[in-house]
C-alpha cells in the first residue's frame, strides 16, 4: 500500500528543466533511497514533495490525497516529516528547546510536549546535551538534532535529505542502526543519499534519477549492476573503458 | 529558582516604597524608566522574540496617544477604556502592515523600511488633519481625576507605571513559556526550518505583530495624559521609534529583562544628561552621548547588558539563572 | 532634484552592495557635507561647486574612518543589531552638527543663488540644472571609476562575491573601507550639490536617509543604474506630486511608491535575480 505517489511530477526552474515526469511510490513501512549524481534534482523532488516549491505539472499524493497547493507546515502537520541537507537548527537554544518545537505541533500542552520531546531525545541518543545551545553542537549531533526535531512531529514519513553526509563510517554506522530502529516503529522513510553504505544498509528499493528524469529502480543490489546508473555518476567512456 | 523569585520580590517592594523617600522629580525620571522598560518591551515581543525588527514602532505609540485623546475630548471618554480602542487599531493597523509584509516574504531590511514607511505617512498624514491637531499639535487640559486619567504629582503616575512594566513582564513571560512564544522563538531562529516543522508562521507572526502592536499602543494612551502635549513628530516620529529601541538592544535583545535593564541605565542617563546639558546651553550633547553609548555597547557588548548582570548576579543568587 | 536624489541612493547602494550594510547615517554624512561646504563657502568665499572635491575628499576620509573602526566591526552581526551602530551614529552627528552650528537653517549666498532662465513658459532654475548635469556627470565619472579602474574592479569583485574576492587575494577590508568612504563622497557631492538649492540645518539629514532608501529600492538593491535612474524618477514623481498635493505631504507618495514596489517587484525596477 503506498503512503506517498509522486505522479509525474515535473518542476522547471526558468528554461531548466531540474525534474521531469518523475513517477514513483514509497510503500507503507518501506525505506526507499533516492540516489542520482550532484544536481540530478533530488533535493527539488523533497521540495515539491514537502511544499516548499509547488511543481508545475504533477501531482504529490499522500495516504491517498492529493496535497496540491498546500503550504510545508500543513504537510507537516499531515504526517510528513523533512530535514534539510544543510542542517537548520535553531541555533541560539537548546537542544530541548528545539525538540520541543516540533512537539508542540502535535501536543496541545507544553508539559506534554516537554514529556514526548525528553523521550525523542533520548531515543536519539541526544540525552547528554539536552540544555546545550544548538550551535554548540558539532555536525553530527546536529543532524541528530534534525532528524529528533522531525520525529517530534510523530511524522508517518520521513524525508532525509543527505542525513549521512559529513560523517565519519562510525557515525554513519550508528546512524543506520538509529533509523533502522524508526523504521521498526511503522515510519516510512524516503531518503536521499550518497552515502552508498546507508543506501545499500537501509534500503528494500532504490530509485536513480538523473538529470531530473528517473533511470533506474530496483533493490539496491540490481540498482549497482545497472549500465545506465553507472553511465550517469562514472561517464560513457568508463563503461567503454570497461569494455561494454 | 525560588532565590531568585525572593530576590524580585525584594526589588519589587523596594520599588513600591521608594516614593515615600523621592522627590517629585526623581520620581518623575523613575516614570519614564518603567515608561521605557513598557515600551522596549512591548518592541521585543515582535523584534526580540519573533525576529522582525521594526523601526516604525512610534506608530503605535501615536495611535494609542491620539485615540484615547480624540475619544477622551469629543466624547468624554475615559483614557482607561479608551485606550483598549487605541490597542484595537493600532493591532488592525499592525495586522495590515503585517499582512503585507509577511503575505509578500518581506524580510530583513524591506521589513524595517515597511515599519518605518508605515509610521512616517501616519505621521504626515496626522500632521495635515484638523481635528488631531495638525501642524501645532494638541494640548490637553490639566483636569486631576481618575476618570480623566490624570493626577497631581508624579505619584500616581509612577505607580501607574510601574503596573504597567510589571504587568509587561509577566504577559512577556507568560508568551514566553507557551506555545505562542516557543513558536515566535523558532520563527526568529529560522523560519523555514520552522515551517518544516509544522509551524503556521504567518499566523504566529500576525499574532506576534499585533500583542506587540496592542501593547505598546496602551502606552501611548499613558503618554498622552502624563505629558498633556500631542505632536505627530513626537509620538509617530523617527527618533521615538529610535529612542524606543535602544533599551532593549542595550539591556538584551530577545530577554525578559533586557529591556528593563536597559531602561535603568540609559533612562536616568538621558534624563539628566538633557536638563544639565540643556541648562548649559549645550543642546544636543546628550543625545550625542547616549549615540556614542549605543555604539559602544553594541560593538563590545552585542548581546546586551543582561548577560554580565547574570554573571554579576549569579554567585549572589547561588543558582544558575536561566 | 532627481539628480540628486539619484547621487544619494548611488552612494548607499554602493555601500550596501559591497557589505550588505545598510547606512542608516547616510543622510547625516551628507548634512555634514553641506556644512563642510557651507563653512569653506563662508571662511574661504569658495564657492560651493568649485570646492565640491575638496568637500567629497573630506567627507571620504570621515567614511574610512566610520567604516574602519565601526562598521567593520559589524559586517557580520544579525541585522538588527547592524542597524543600531549606524542609527546611532546618525544621530550623533546630528547632534554634533547641533552642538556645533545650531538649529538654525543656513544658507549661502552664492553668484549664482537665484538665477533663473526661461525655455518657452518653463522656468528654471539655474541652480538646480547645474546640480543634475554634475550629478549626471559624477555618476558617469564613478561608473567609469568602478568599471575601468583596478580598484573599482576589486570593489565589484568584492560586492559580488566576498569570499571569492578574499580568495583572489583581494583585501577585502581595505575594500570595504573604500567603497564605504566612496559611498560617502557620492552623497557628499549630492550634498554640495544641494547646498544651493536647499538651506541645511541638522536635522533634515535623516529625511534625505530615507529617501535615498527608497530610491535603491526603487532601483534595485545594489544596482548602480537602477538607482540613478530611480532617483530621476523619484525626483519627477515628487514635483509631480505638488501639482495637486499640498508640498507637505509629497513623502507619503514617495512612501507609498516604496512600498507598491517593495510588495510586488522587491528586486527594484532594474534588480536582476539576486
Amino acid at each position: 500500500m503506498s503512503i506517498l505517489s509522486a505522479d509525474n511530477l515535473t518542476k522547471n526552474f526558468g528554461g531548466l528543466m531540474a525534474v521531469g515526469n518523475l513517477s514513483f511510490d514509497l510503500e507503507k513501512g518501506e525505506i526507499l533511497a533516492l540516489i542520482g549524481p550532484n544536481g540530478a534534482g533530488k533535493t527539488t523532488v523533497f521540495n515539491c514533495l514537502s511544499g516548499f516549491l509547488t511543481p508545475d505539472e504533477g501531482d504529490v499524493i499522500f495516504e491517498g490525497k492529493l496535497l496540491g497547493g498546500l503550504q510545508p507546515f500543513q504537510i507537516c502537520q499531515l504526517g510528513m516529516a523533512r530535514t534539510f541537507q544543510i542542517v537548520k537548527p535553531f541555533p541560539t537554544i537548546s537542544v530541548l528547546d528545539n525538540v520541543m518545537v516540533g512537539a508542540l505541533s502535535r501536543e496541545k500542552s507544553t508539559a506534554e510536549a516537554k514529556n514526548k520531546s525528553l523521550e525523542i531525545i533520548d531515543f536519539t541518543g541526544l540525552s547528554r546535551m539536552a540544555a546545550i545551545e544548538a550551535q554548540g553542537l558539532p555536525l553530527p549531533l546536529r543532524k541528530r538534532l534534525e532528524l529528533a526535531r522531525a520525529l517530534a512531529t510523530q511524522p508517518k514519513v520521513l524525508l532525509l535529505d543527505e542525513v549521512m553526509a559529513g560523517l565519519n563510517p562510525t557515525e554513519v554506522d550508528e546512524l543506520i542502526a538509529l533509523l533502522k530502529k524508526i523504521n521498526r516503529q511503522g515510519i516510512s522513510i524516503l531518503l536521499i543519499e550518497h552515502v552508498m553504505r546507508g543506501v545499500m544498509a537501509l534500503s528494500q528499493r532504490v530509485i536513480v534519477i538523473s538529470y531530473g528524469v528517473k533511470i533506474a529502480e530496483g533493490t539496491p543490489e540490481e540498482v549497482v549492476e545497472n549500465k545506465e546508473v553507472i553511465e550517469a555518476y562514472l561517464g560513457k567512456e568508463f563503461l567503454s573503458a570497461q569494455g561494454q | 529558582m525560588t532565590r531568585f523569585y525572593l530576590f524580585l520580590a525584594i526589588i519589587f517592594t523596594a520599588l513600591l516604597l521608594l516614593p515615600l523617600f523621592l522627590d517629585n522629580y526623581i520620581l518623575g525620571i523613575f516614570v519614564m524608566i518603567f515608561y521605557w522598560a513598557y515600551v522596549g518591551q512591548t518592541w521585543n515581543v515582535l523584534t526580540g522574540y519573533t525576529g522582525h525588527i521594526s523601526l516604525g514602532h512610534a506608530l503605535y505609540i501615536g495611535i494609542g496617544a491620539y485615540t484615547t485623546t480624540y475619544l477622551a475630548l469629543t466624547f468624554g471618554l475615559t483614557p482607561w477604556i479608551g485606550m483598549f480602542f487605541g490597542g484595537l487599531i493600532a493591532a488592525v493597523i499592525a495586522l495590515f502592515l503585517g499582512f503585507l509584509g509577511f503575505r509578500f516574504g518581506l524580510r530583513g531590511v524591506y521589513f524595517v523600511i515597511m515599519t518605518i514607511a508605515f509610521a512616517e505617512i501616519t505621521r504626515l498624514i496626522v500632521s495635515h488633519i484638523e481635528a488631531l491637531g495638525s501642524f501645532t499639535g494638541i494640548f490637553l487640559d490639566f483636569n486631576p481625576s481618575f476618570w480623566n486619567f490624570q493626577f497631581r504629582g508624579n505619584q500616581p503616575y509612577y505607580y501607574i507605571s510601574l503596573g504597567f512594566m510589571v504587568a509587561s513582564l509577566i504577559v512577556v513571560r507568560l508568551i514566553e513559556t507557551s506555545k505562542v512564544g516557543r513558536f515566535m522563538v523558532a520563527i526568529r531562529e529560522d523560519e523555514e526550518a520552522a515551517q518544516a516543522l509544522g509551524v503556521n508562521t504567518f499566523k504566529y507572526n500576525m499574532i506576534a505583530i499585533a500583542i506587540s502592536a496592542f501593547m505598546t499602543s496602551l502606552a501611548g494612551a499613558f503618554y498622552a495624559n502624563y505629558i498633556f502635549y500631542l505632536h505627530p513628530n513626537t509620538l509617530f516620529g523617527m527618533s521615538t521609534s529610535i529612542d524606543l529601541i535602544l533599551r532593549p538592544i542595550v539591556g538584551g535583545l530577545g530577554t525578559l529583562f533586557g529591556p528593563v535593564i536597559g531602561s535603568f541605565i540609559l533612562t536616568p542617563l538621558s534624563e539628566i544628561s538633557r536638563a544639565y546639558f540643556a541648562k548649559g546651553g549645550l543642546e544636543g550633547l546628550h543625545l550625542i552621548l547616549y549615540g556614542v553609548l549605543a555604539i559602544l555597547v553594541v560593538l563590545f557588548m552585542p548581546k546586551g547588558i543582561i548577560v554580565y548582570v547574570k554573571k554579576l548576579l549569579s554567585p549572589i543568587l547561588k543558582s544558575k539563572i536561566t | 532634484m532627481g539628480g540628486i536624489y539619484g547621487l544619494i541612493a548611488l552612494g548607499l547602494s554602493l555601500i550596501f552592495g559591497v557589505m550588505g550594510v545598510i547606512n542608516f547615517a547616510h543622510g547625516q554624512m551628507m548634512v555634514m557635507a553641506m556644512y563642510v561646504s557651507y563653512w569653506i563657502f563662508v571662511l574661504l568665499g569658495i564657492d560651493p561647486y568649485l570646492s565640491l572635491v575638496i568637500v567629497a575628499a573630506v567627507i571620504f576620509v570621515l567614511g574610512y574612518v566610520v567604516q574602519s573602526a565601526l562598521v567593520n566591526r559589524i559586517l557580520d552581526y544579525p541585522e538588527a543589531i547592524q542597524v543600531l551602530p549606524l542609527v546611532s551614529l546618525g544621530l550623533v552627528l546630528e547632534n554634533c552638527a547641533l552642538l556645533f552650528w545650531g538649529p538654525d537653517h543656513r544658507s549661502p549666498q552664492t553668484a549664482l543663488s537665484l538665477k533663473t532662465f526661461w525655455i518657452g513658459s518653463v522656468m528654471i532654475d539655474v541652480s538646480r540644472l547645474i546640480a543634475f548635469v554634475l550629478a549626471i556627470i559624477i555618476t558617469i565619472l564613478i561608473f567609469m571609476f568602478l568599471k575601468k579602474s583596478n580598484i573599482g574592479k576589486c570593489i565589484r569583485a568584492a560586492a559580488d562575491n566576498r569570499t571569492g574576492a578574499i580568495l583572489v587575494g583581494i583585501n577585502v577590508d581595505r575594500i570595504n573601507n573604500t567603497s564605504f568612504a566612496l559611498g560617502a563622497a557620492t552623497t557628499a557631492a549630492a550634498g554640495v550639490l544641494l547646498l544651493p538649492l536647499m538651506p541645511v540645518s541638522p536635522h533634515i539629514g535623516h529625511d534625505f536617509t530615507l529617501t535615498a532608501f527608497i530610491v535603491v529600492i526603487m532601483g534595485g538593491m545594489g544596482n548602480l543604474m537602477g538607482a540613478l535612474v530611480g532617483g530621476l524618477i523619484l525626483g519627477i514623481a515628487e514635483s509631480t506630486s505638488t501639482l495637486f498635493l499640498p508640498a507637505t505631504l509629497k513623502q507619503v507618495v514617495s512612501f507609498s511608491i516604496l512600498i507598491i514596489i517593495m510588495l510586488f517587484r522587491p528586486q527594484g525596477l532594474f534588480g536582476g535575480k539576486k
